[in-house]
């Protein structure tokens, strides 16, 4: 059974910013509390700070944190010590970057129970094995003897749960442990979640940006906006009556409506048609087949003014295909012909008038701007390359350009550091569009962003799509984004084209039975869309993901 | 333009085009500077301004400071201030080109590795590698036999022996560097290698490798000092900051100015380019701007 967590005027800064202002709130025994909130809302910071942890450079400036009947911020730091992983256990969003690479994961999983003197090794393992059971996890006697890079994210993921619960602490604190996993996956790990948090009453915190997630797991929801509290409510009443204007467009995002488009004309030329096209990695055998096959046998048509959406899991060779239309891969197999001519696979072949008609969006703007160029002189070049523009006029454009994605003139003398996620995607798209491009490939381009944020950004390409005509080609895990902004479906596995379907058909069945799994797994903004989900399937399928 | 106001939505404006090139460097930064120039004005004006030359020996051997030696006197009786003035022209000269040229060399060789394909980077890599595979000393032996000792010779000797070791540590930050979206992007615009190469990775390199030159910096300075000390390097009765070191060694248990002066000289340049370095504005500003 879990303890109370009360918190008291919470606050936290860095230096005069206060990340987390007055923030109050309590949490019953055995009650499943969610932080929800753009990123830089405070969450996370919030969540560290019930283990009496500041990020470096912050410090927690006032307020109280209670677990039990202990007051953690007056804590010395060896009790502090003694409090973290064994009453108060963390699990962060990335398990790959929380392992230690270089040893097997039983020794890490048993490790807190050992160090804080809890069980015996020999007692800590077999209570290791219960919980990796418990976790629905592959081969719970062998899989401790593995190494982190030998199992799946989704798994990794569980078996930090696994280090976590194995202290049996009374507090539980899930920092978006879902995010960096896809939809059929996360599926998955969310149901252990659940199973393990209800089972054994823990007091659980579950940080996440993403209402539907949330909505399977928590009784209640705390809405968080510049660290400050803008709603508290149980699930049911804030997903059904939410009272805060922040809250109502969290909401409004969480459920992406297809946005408007001009139907398309039926006789639209062929802009893009791949045939039989397959692409791998490494080098090539004696029958021309790569050593790493990704993409196999791929036909696909796009018209002018077409968007096609192309959904799978990781790894299902979406971002391959992208790569091969963009000519980075060259395919070692099948025709690619672009405005009904042959395209050629490798881009040095192609011709810079070819080259500015396909332009490539990446899903990270971390790393798809050059950090030490102005946001000015990134626009700049594509214009001075293709179009041999320069001062004044050169100059309008950018301005133009900048005005087209929504962005203030004002930033383009700063640099990428400088911007906001969802500004850096936006100058991200305003690089391709200066291009003049008739195919933009899309690669997640949402994905990094959060909800709300990302929602805009789906708004815009939408709009410039009616305003400008230009294709997408759009490449995404994410059923919902993609049904939102695409005319036509294409879903791969394993390299292969599954399926296609076409907007009309979208709710219309029956599909390809991996375009209804995918269409299931995406979380829905209601509670007890998993308990249905579960009582669909009653012996659950323990599968290896 | 019409507006160029940074203020509003972000409360942290990027510090562009506010206030002079120099106060971007910050007190530290100018601090450096202002030691890098003087040694740059000692060695360009210095020996000319100076009443008596540092050849001129035959005077109290090891004498304290004095009016009349305001640093004392070397091991030979020279009066100290000529010679370590004397000296900035060859280690500030020799070292530092020889730095700039190894370091712009490997940083150059590097950036056609990492941007082009992979024979050049194996043809570039392993030929470098060889070189490492060669003892410094030994190849500065050999060259100076080769050649014989001039001042042009010594710095492409150091240069050569410190340019793989640049060529790796540059090699290793443009690969991954290259590995990145934007990079890809610049690719599928079509821009050429060079472009690549110079506009996309080198100055997201700069900033490491900046660091890497002030640590080459050192190195190269030690390098010659010991070559003077094989007497392979600055020939006599002319000498680098080094060699002044090892020459007056014996004043050491006294603690003489004549062993002292020219080890604070090194160390004064030395850390005055490193805090040039670490105070560039450039690279404040992106880390100001970065989190």
């Amino acid at each position: 059974m879990g303890s109370p967590v009360v918190v008291e005027g919470l606050c936290v800064s860095a230096g005069d910013a206060k990340l987390v202002d007055q923030l109050s709130f309590s949490i019953q025994p055995g009650e499943v509390l969610a932080l929800i909130g753009e990123s830089g809302s405070g969450k996370t910071t919030t969540a560290l700070a019930l283990m009496g942890y500041a990020r470096r450079g912050c410090r927690i400036s006032g307020g109280s944190v209670h677990v039990g009947d202990v007051d953690v911020l007056a804590l010395k730091p060896r009790q502090l010590r003694a409090l973290r992983g064994r009453t108060v256990a963390y699990v962060a969003q990335s398990a790959a970057a929380s392992f230690n690479p270089s040893r097997c994961i039983l020794d890490q999983v048993v490790e807190p129970a050992v160090l804080h003197g809890k069980l015996r090794r020999a007692e800590a393992e077999l209570k290791a094995i219960a919980l990796f059971r418990e976790l629905a996890l592959p081969e719970p006697e062998l899989i401790g003897s593995r190494y982190p890079h030998q199992v799946s994210g989704g798994q990794l993921q569980r078996l930090m749960a696994a280090m976590a619960l194995i202290t049996d602490p009374e507090v539980v604190i899930l920092d978006e442990p879902t995010t960096a996993l896809d939809v059929t996956t996360q599926i998955e790990v969310l149901r252990a979640f659940r199973r393990v948090v209800r089972e054994r009453q823990v007091t659980a915190v579950y940080v996440s940006h993403d209402l539907a997630v949330v909505a399977q797991m928590a009784d209640r929801i705390l809405v968080l906006r510049d660290g400050c509290m803008r709603e508290l409510s149980t699930t049911e009443r804030l997903l059904t009556a939410p009272q805060h204007e922040y809250t109502k467009s969290l909401l409004a995002a969480a459920r992406p409506s297809p946005r408007a488009q001009a139907p398309l004309a039926d006789d639209a030329e062929p802009l893009l048609r791949l045939r039989g096209v397959s692409a791998g990695y490494g080098p090539r055998g004696a029958d021309g087949q790569p050593a790493i096959p990704i993409l196999s046998d791929i036909d696909l048509e796009l018209r002018r003014g077409q968007a096609i959406g192309v959904i799978g899991e990781s790894g299902s060779g979406k971002t391959t295909l992208a790569r091969a239309v963009a000519g980075l891969l060259a395919p070692c197999a099948g025709t690619m012909e672009f405005r009904g001519q042959a395209l050629k696979p490798r881009l040095a072949d192609r011709s810079r008038d070819e080259l500015r008609r396909i332009q490539i969006v990446f899903q990270s703007a971390d790393t798809a701007l050059n950090p030490s160029q102005t946001i000015e002189r990134i626009l700049a070049r594509p214009l001075q390359f293709y179009k041999g523009l320069s001062g004044a006029a050169l100059q309008r454009r950018i301005e133009e350009l900048l005005d087209l994605v929504q962005l203030p003139r004002s930033l383009a003398k700063r640099l990428p550091a400088g911007l906001s996620g969802g500004q850096k995607q936006r100058v991200s798209l305003a690089r391709a569009l200066a291009a003049e491009p008739d195919l933009i490939l899309c690669d997640e381009v949402t994905s990094a962003l959060d909800t709300v944020v990302g929602a805009a950004v789906l708004d815009l390409m939408a709009q410039l799509r009616r305003d400008l005509g230009v294709s997408y080609l759009f490449i995404s895990h994410d059923l919902h984004t993609v049904r939102a902004v695409c005319d036509e479906i294409v879903v791969m596995q394993h390299g292969r084209k599954l399926t296609q379907v076409a907007r009309r058909d979208f709710d219309r069945g029956p599909h390809h039975p991996y375009y209804e799994q995918l269409a299931r797994a995406v979380p829905e903004l209601r509670r007890g869309w998993l308990d249905e989900l579960d009582a669909q399937r009653p012996a659950p399928v323990l599968r290896a993901v | 333009m019409t507006s160029v106001s940074t203020s509003g939505t972000f409360p942290r404006p990027a510090p562009r085009c506010r206030g002079s090139w120099l106060t971007q460097f910050g007190v530290v930064g100018v601090a450096g500077l202002l030691v890098l120039a003087f040694w740059g004005l000692a060695a360009a004006f210095g020996p000319a301004l100076l009443s008596r030359s540092g050849a001129a020996g035959g005077g109290e051997v090891f004498a304290p400071m004095s009016a009349a030696h305001w640093l004392g006197t070397d091991y030979l009786g020279r009066d100290m201030l000529a010679r370590v003035i004397e000296g900035a022209r060859y280690t500030v000269g020799v070292a530092l080109v020889a730095t700039l040229l190894a370091s712009g060399t490997g940083t150059l060789l590097a950036l056609l590795a990492a941007a082009s394909g992979r024979w050049t980077d194996a043809a570039l890599s392993r030929g470098l590698d060889t070189l490492t595979a060669i003892p410094g000393k030994m190849l500065a032996l050999l060259m100076v036999a080769g050649f014989g000792s001039s001042i042009g010779m010594l710095v492409v000797t150091a240069a050569v022996i410190y340019v793989p070791g640049a060529y790796r540590m540059a090699r290793s930050l443009a690969i991954n560097i290259n590995a990145l979206d934007y990079v890809t992007v610049a690719r599928t615009r079509g821009e050429g290698t060079l472009y690549v190469m110079l506009r996309e990775i080198l100055p997201n390199i700069a900033g490491p490798m900046l660091a890497d030159l002030g640590l080459r910096f050192v190195y190269i300075v030690l390098l010659l000092a010991s070559l003077s000390f094989l007497g392979l390097g600055v020939q006599p009765p002319s000498a680098d900051w080094g060699s002044l070191v090892r020459e007056n060694i014996g004043a050491l248990a006294d603690g003489g100015a004549s062993v002292v002066v020219p080890s604070l000289a090194i160390a004064s340049l030395t850390i005055a380019v490193n805090l040039v370095i670490d105070n560039l504005p450039g690279r404040a500003a992106r880390e100001r701007g970065a989190r």
